[in-house]
């Protein structure tokens, strides 16, 4: 089996224990009282790392703005005026896409 | 399922960039196994890029799986909302992704498994087709970047973080979480920053 094989294997049996390993040690059971307040702030923190390391982050470990910061500023704006979720991803790409032909 | 067919386009065209860049390292067959099997787009990108610069085996499935360790919190965050037995928990937690678990996530700590289950179908079937695009006509493809589609993740991220913002508990861990993905962004190995975001949450601790 070649190097990329292998490593496909490793990765695929890896990523699904990762998921798997949650939901299979809670089973049913409702978070413990004391987590719940952590839990419901994984959502915030997560997400808001989604969004600078998708927008600012690159492949080679810098950070830059660019045209995917300005359609994310694009974005921010066409949620503050309260525009349904569709078009908020659709006015970002629309942006995104213009700077870049420019 | 609805909610997940807005990321079809955009799936469909990082599938097909990943076909692209998969296909001379691994060929064509290797790279849509990859994508069935792994299904994580941002971890096969990290894997795939590590064995294209002539990186070895531990390097290529550690960064994978570093990138994927979000999943753990995540896991942790869905579990309750889950069905069944261990088996079939373990099953239905694979359908978890990104922007399925965000679209599923009640804002209360509570999470919808229809909607995260239903959601995944349409971008597991965007993602593999995707992929087997890019990986058989690769070269006949331009670049998906020209139509802007990678900039509707962070912008459907900061809409769903948009709808968080309920309490100043809420902004403090964004803020946190955010901070600490960007100072590790140049220093730490991809996905590192977002695992380490999650310990913004911990400002939740004090908050009950």
């Amino acid at each position: 089996m070649s190097t990329a094989w292998i490593a496909i294997v490793l990765l695929a049996v890896g990523t699904i224990a990762i998921k798997a390993i949650g939901p299979v040690t809670l089973g049913g059971e409702a978070l413990p009282p004391r987590l719940e307040g952590v839990v419901s702030r994984l959502a915030p923190s997560l997400l808001a790392a989604l969004v600078v390391v998708d927008t600012f982050g690159t492949t080679e470990r810098t950070l830059v703005i660019d045209e995917t910061a300005a359609g994310l500023a694009a974005a921010a704006v066409a949620l503050a005026l309260r525009l349904p979720m569709f078009v908020v991803v659709v006015i970002a790409a629309a942006v995104t896409a213009g700077l870049r032909a420019l | 399922m609805k909610a997940g067919l807005v990321f079809v386009l955009p799936t469909l065209a990082i599938g097909m960039s990943f076909g692209v860049l998969a296909e001379p390292v691994m060929g064509a067959t290797a790279a849509i196994v990859m994508s069935i099997l792994v299904f994580a787009g941002a971890a096969q990108f990290a894997s795939v890029s590590i064995l294209a610069a002539g990186g070895g085996l531990f390097s290529a499935v550690s960064a994978g799986l570093l990138v994927n360790a979000r999943f753990l919190p995540m896991g942790l965050a869905v579990a309750p909302a889950l069905r069944g037995g261990k088996l079939r928990r373990a099953a239905e937690a694979q359908a978890m992704v990104d922007a399925s678990w965000a679209l599923a996530n009640r804002g209360d700590g509570t999470f919808d498994r229809d909607i995260m289950l239903g959601a995944t179908i349409p971008q597991a079937a965007a993602w593999w087709t995707g992929t087997a695009i890019g990986a058989f006509g690769g070269a006949l493809l331009g670049d998906p970047a020209t139509l802007g589609l990678d900039a509707i993740f962070p912008a459907f991220y900061l809409a769903l973080l948009a709808e968080e913002m309920r309490d100043y508990g809420a902004l403090s861990s964004a803020l946190l979480g955010a901070a600490i993905a960007l100072v590790l962004v140049p220093f730490a190995p991809p996905g590192i920053p977002v695992v380490a975001a999650s310990a913004a949450a911990l400002l939740g601790l004090r908050s009950r």
